[in-house]
C-alpha cells in the first residue's frame, strides 16, 4: 500500500468521493469561524483601524496562490516522471483555482492599499511578482486549452511548468533587485506577518485553514470532474468507433 | 551544427524578412516613442534605455514563431529530428541563428537609435553592451516558446502570453544596465546578472527546447 495506488483514476475516484465533501465542510467551519472571529470579535488596529481585517482574506489566499503553483510543480514533476495520468489532471485542476487565489490575493491588497498607502496599486517587489505569477498562471492556462491531444498538452504543459518555475523565482528575485535599484529602501512592504499581535494570530490560523481546506476541496473537486470529462471523451469515441 | 546555423543563415537572409524585418520594426517602435510621449530632450533622454529595450525585446519576439514553424511547414522539421544531430544540438543551432538574425544586428543598431532619443554618451556603448549580453537569452528563451507551440496552428499569439513572462528578469538587468550606465552609475551588478541570465539560459534551455520539440512532434 503506497502512494501511488492512488494513482490509478478509478481507486482515485472512490478514495475522494467521500473526502470532497468532508473537506468543503471542514473548510465551511474553519472560514466561518476565522473569518466571524477575524471581522467582528478582534479590535481594531489603532494605526490601520478597520482595515487590518483584510489580513484574513489576503494573507490566506496568498498563501495558496504560491502553494497551488508548488503542487502543480510538483503534480508536473510525477507525471514527466511516472506518467499518472491523476497527477496531470491535478496540476490542470489546480490552475484556475491558483489564479482565483493570486487575484484575490491582489484585488484585497489593492482594496487596503487604498486607505493605507493611499494608491490603489505600486510596483512594489511583492506586488510586482504576484502580478508576475498570475501571468504565469494564465500562460499555463492558456497552453493546456491550446493543445487538443489531452497527453501531448500534459507533457507541454509540464515542461512549461518545470521552466516558469524557474524563471517565477528569477522573476521574484530581478523584481527585488529592480525595485531597489529604482527608489531604494522602499517603505511600502509593511510586512504584515511579522508584527501581527495574538489577538490578530489566531483567527488568521483558523482561517489560513479553512483556505487550505478549501483549495484541496477544489482541486479534488476539479480533479475528478476532469477524470469524469476524460472518460466521456473515451466513450464517446468508442461509440463513434462502434458506429463506423 | 556549424552547417544548421549557415543553412538558417542563408534562408533568413535570402527568404527575407530575417534580418529586415526585426530591425525595421525596431527603428519603427522608436520613431513612434516621441510621437506618444513627446519630442523634449528632458522627457526622452530618461526613459530611453527601456523604450529601445522593450522595442528590442518585442522585435525579438516578432520573429520567433519562423524559428520552427516555417521548417515545419515544409517537412524540414521532421528530417532534422531524425538526422544524426541530437534535438538539443538542432534548438542550439536554431537560437544561435536567431540571435545572429535578430539580436545582433538589434544590439548593433541600438546605439545608432539610442541617438533619435537623445541619449547621453556613455549610455550608447552601455545600451549596445546590455542588448549584446542579453539578446542571446531573449532568443534562447523564445526558442524554447518556439519549441512549445509549433504543433498548433494558431501559436503565434499564445507564445507571446508564454515568453514575454519568461523575459521579465532578462528585461529587469538589463534595462538596469542601460538605465545605470547613461546615468553615469556603477552597471558592474546588474551586468554580472545579466550575463548570469544568458548563461543560466545557454547552459539549461536547449534541453527544455528539446524536450518541447521531441513532445510536439511524437
Amino acid at each position: 500500500m503506497s502512494l501511488w495506488t492512488y494513482a490509478n483514476p478509478t481507486r482515485f475516484m472512490s478514495t475522494t468521493r467521500p473526502l470532497v465533501p468532508a473537506l468543503g465542510a471542514i473548510a465551511a467551519v474553519f472560514l466561518v469561524v476565522g473569518l466571524v472571529w477575524g471581522f467582528f470579535f478582534t479590535p481594531d488596529d489603532y494605526r490601520q483601524g478597520a482595515t487590518v481585517k483584510i489580513i484574513y482574506l489576503h494573507v490566506p489566499s496568498a498563501l495558496m496562490a504560491i502553494n497551488a503553483w508548488l503542487m502543480m510543480l510538483v503534480a508536473s514533476l510525477i507525471w514527466l516522471v511516472r506518467r499518472h495520468h491523476v497527477s496531470a489532471l491535478a496540476a490542470r485542476a489546480a490552475a484556475p483555482v491558483g489564479v482565483t487565489m493570486t487575484l484575490i490575493a491582489l484585488v484585497t491588497g489593492a482594496v487596503w492599499g487604498q486607505p493605507m498607502w493611499g494608491t490603489w496599486w505600486a510596483w512594489d517587489p511583492r506586488l510586482t511578482s504576484f502580478l508576475i505569477l498570475f501571468l504565469f498562471y494564465l500562460g499555463y492556462m492558456a497552453l493546456w486549452e491550446a493543445i487538443e491531444d489531452p497527453d501531448t498538452a500534459a507533457d507541454l504543459t509540464s515542461v512549461l511548468c518545470l521552466v516558469g518555475s524557474v524563471f517565477a523565482v528569477l522573476s521574484r528575485y530581478a523584481v527585488n533587485f529592480w525595485n531597489q535599484g529604482l527608489h531604494q529602501g522602499a517603505s511600502l512592504s509593511l510586512d504584515a506577518e511579522e508584527n501581527v499581535a495574538d489577538v490578530f494570530y489566531y483567527p488568521l490560523l483558523v482561517s489560513i485553514a479553512g483556505f487550505a481546506a478549501l483549495f484541496v476541496a477544489l482541486v479534488l473537486l476539479r480533479t475528478r470532474t476532469e477524470i469524469r470529462a476524460r472518460r466521456l471523451h473515451a466513450l464517446r469515441l468508442r461509440e463513434r468507433m462502434a458506429d463506423a | 551544427m556549424i552547417r544548421l546555423i549557415f543553412r538558417d543563415l542563408t534562408l533568413g537572409l535570402r527568404a527575407g524578412g530575417g534580418f529586415g524585418l526585426g530591425l525595421a520594426f525596431f527603428l519603427i517602435v522608436t520613431v513612434l516613442v516621441p510621437f506618444a510621449v513627446g519630442p523634449e530632450t528632458a522627457r526622452l533622454a530618461p526613459i530611453a534605455p527601456g523604450i529601445l529595450w522593450l522595442a528590442a525585446l518585442l522585435a525579438c519576439l516578432l520573429s520567433l514563431d519562423r524559428i520552427f514553424a516555417l521548417d515545419r511547414e515544409d517537412g524540414a522539421l521532421d528530417l532534422l529530428a531524425t538526422a544524426p544531430i541530437p534535438l538539443e544540438g538542432l534548438s542550439l543551432a536554431k537560437a544561435v541563428a536567431h540571435w545572429i538574425t535578430t539580436g545582433l544586428p538589434l544590439s548593433l543598431a541600438a546605439p545608432a537609435l539610442g541617438v533619435l532619443l537623445s541619449l547621453d554618451w556613455p549610455g550608447h556603448l552601455w545600451l549596445g553592451l546590455s542588448l549584446l549580453l542579453g539578446t542571446p537569452a531573449l532568443s534562447l528563451i523564445g526558442t524554447f516558446g518556439a519549441a512549445l507551440t509549433v504543433g498548433l496552428r494558431r501559436g503565434g499569439l499564445l507564445m507571446s502570453l508564454l515568453v514575454l513572462p519568461l523575459y521579465i528578469p532578462t528585461l529587469v538587468f538589463g534595462a538596469d544596465v542601460a538605465r545605470r550606465g547613461a546615468a553615469g552609475l556603477d552597471p558592474a551588478t546588474p551586468l554580472a546578472l545579466l550575463a548570469a541570465v544568458s548563461l543560466g539560459c545557454l547552459a539549461g534551455l536547449p534541453f527544455a527546447a528539446a524536450a518541447a520539440l521531441r513532445i510536439s512532434l511524437r
